[in-house]
């Protein structure tokens, strides 16, 4: 079962190959930032589509949030890359990973900015009424602004959820830590340095992020939904 | 449409997810109660572990971690990889990365528990696997069950990784699919067939896990109602 050849740490190659891997990281970190706005605007309309009145706008949205939310983002990647260009719809990897990205997590944070909204009390709504301010006005002036420093500490957790998806672009080749590192062993054979300058890069990243978003949670009293 | 051949191996795909998804979820189940209950450990070391351990598991991701051990840690061990080994990687992969997630679920469950149930547990004079087993996991499993369906839909959905390494899972086959259409077949409209049918699988199976514990908290509601614990 133990072959007699005990694994070798190259510096010299690790050296080598770690500012590629870097490079990579580097293009996660990209897609995270495009795919987070991508999913913070597209999150927040489908909270407005869902709270909308009509029966035909309400149930789509849900039946989509619920069926974008319990699938794989990567066969959502496969979906986009593969399936929409039969439609006429041809997307570069980078575009089609940073819009996977940007609905899945769209989904996820569109229900953060619905317990937002909800926990608007009701006296505001009231209150805009009374002073017969429009239904623009009173989302843009009285309900967002309170409901969505609420959601901040949410979006941060699906930032750094996010990032630990990114690298699937890998997929699709849409560049990416993962795309590097898997180049890079599969050309010089050695596969130990490159996945391990990986796995410290990618932690050196998320766990930092991870305690920030935490700080937040506690800053703005934030409770879990 | 697709042809029955085809539903038949993205059914063979289905196996292999459930099997990769059921060994993860036991696997990740055992770490998640291990290292939930070490974090609130009068021990200092046992604390800083599972500290260590739920920033590591949770931080490094599902696909990083999948990669690793398919790939880094053979060598590490210096055995000969094969399929059955990257199988099991992937089990433990997924498994570790659930148990990170899963002790913090653990944890707030447990912490979740009044004060008062474990010093009554302790002046009852209870050992503390008894005040674990009678008094405080099954208050805690009420709070705990909820985030806990959540999880398993989340490492439900990260099984599509093990496509990734080589696994013939539900979306391995639905790639395979696509591929030999884009060889022999007159035109790819298929793939929509392909990747929808495969989307519909997931969903089916997210929905089967969803409906699985809400039972499961009506069951321990009735539970609850009745008396018993």
């Amino acid at each position: 079962m133990f072959a007699q050849v005990a694994f070798s740490w190259d510096w010299d190659y690790a050296l080598d190959t770690l500012p590629k891997i870097a490079r990579g990281l580097w293009q996660t970190v990209v897609a995270t930032i495009v795919g987070i706005s991508i999913g913070m605007v597209l999150g927040l309309v489908l909270a407005l589509l869902r709270r909308s009145r009509h029966r035909i706008i309400r149930w789509p949205t849900i039946a989509l949030i619920e069926f974008v939310r319990s699938t794989p983002l990567l066969v959502q990647l496969f979906f986009i890359f593969y399936v929409l260009p039969n439609f006429g719809v041809v997307l570069s990897p980078f575009v089609a990973l940073v819009l996977g990205l940007g609905i899945h997590y769209g989904t996820y944070t569109s229900e953060s900015y619905r317990a937002g909204i909800e926990n608007v009390e009701v006296g505001q709504w009231e209150a805009a009424t009374a002073l017969n301010l429009s239904a623009a006005t009173t989302w843009s002036r009285i309900v967002l602004p309170q409901a969505i420093p609420t959601v901040i500490p949410a979006l941060g957790n699906y930032l750094v959820a996010m990032f630990k998806d990114a690298p699937l672009g890998f997929a699709i080749a849409a560049g990416g830590i993962l795309l590097e590192a898997q180049a890079e062993a599969s050309r010089s054979f050695r596969p130990m340095e490159p996945y391990t300058i990986m796995g410290v890069l990618f932690l050196a990243v998320s766990i930092p992020a991870a305690f920030f978003v935490r700080y937040l949670e506690r800053r703005y009293g934030y409770e879990r939904v | 449409m697709l042809s029955a051949n085809q539903i038949q191996a993205l059914l063979e795909g289905v196996s292999l997810t459930l099997r990769v998804f059921a060994l993860a979820a036991v696997l990740g189940t055992v770490l998640a109660l291990l290292f939930g209950i070490a974090s609130l450990s009068d021990n200092r070391v046992l604390r800083w572990v599972s500290r260590i351990y739920v920033e590591v598991a949770r931080g490094a991701s599902a696909v990083v971690l999948l990669f690793y051990a398919a790939f880094a840690v053979p060598i590490l061990l210096g055995v000969r990889s094969g399929r059955s080994f990257v199988f099991w990687a992937a089990v433990v992969a997924l498994g570790v990365n659930m148990g990170g997630y899963g002790a913090e679920v653990v944890r707030t469950g447990i912490q979740s528990v009044p004060r008062g149930q474990t010093e009554a547990a302790i002046s009852l004079n209870l050992r503390f696997i008894d005040r674990l087993r009678h008094v405080t996991l099954p208050q805690a499993l009420v709070v705990m069950l909820p985030p806990y369906g959540n999880l398993s839909i989340e490492v439900l959905k990260a099984t599509a990784l093990v496509s990734l390494v080589g696994l013939a899972d539900l979306t391995a086959e639905a790639q395979n699919l696509r591929v030999q259409r884009a060889v022999s077949g007159p035109r790819a409209a298929t793939s929509l067939a392909i990747f929808g049918t495969a989307l519909v699988f997931y969903f089916v199976m997210a929905q089967l896990l969803a409906l699985l514990f809400r039972w499961l908290e009506q069951r321990l509601a009735g539970d609850w109602y009745r008396g018993r614990s």
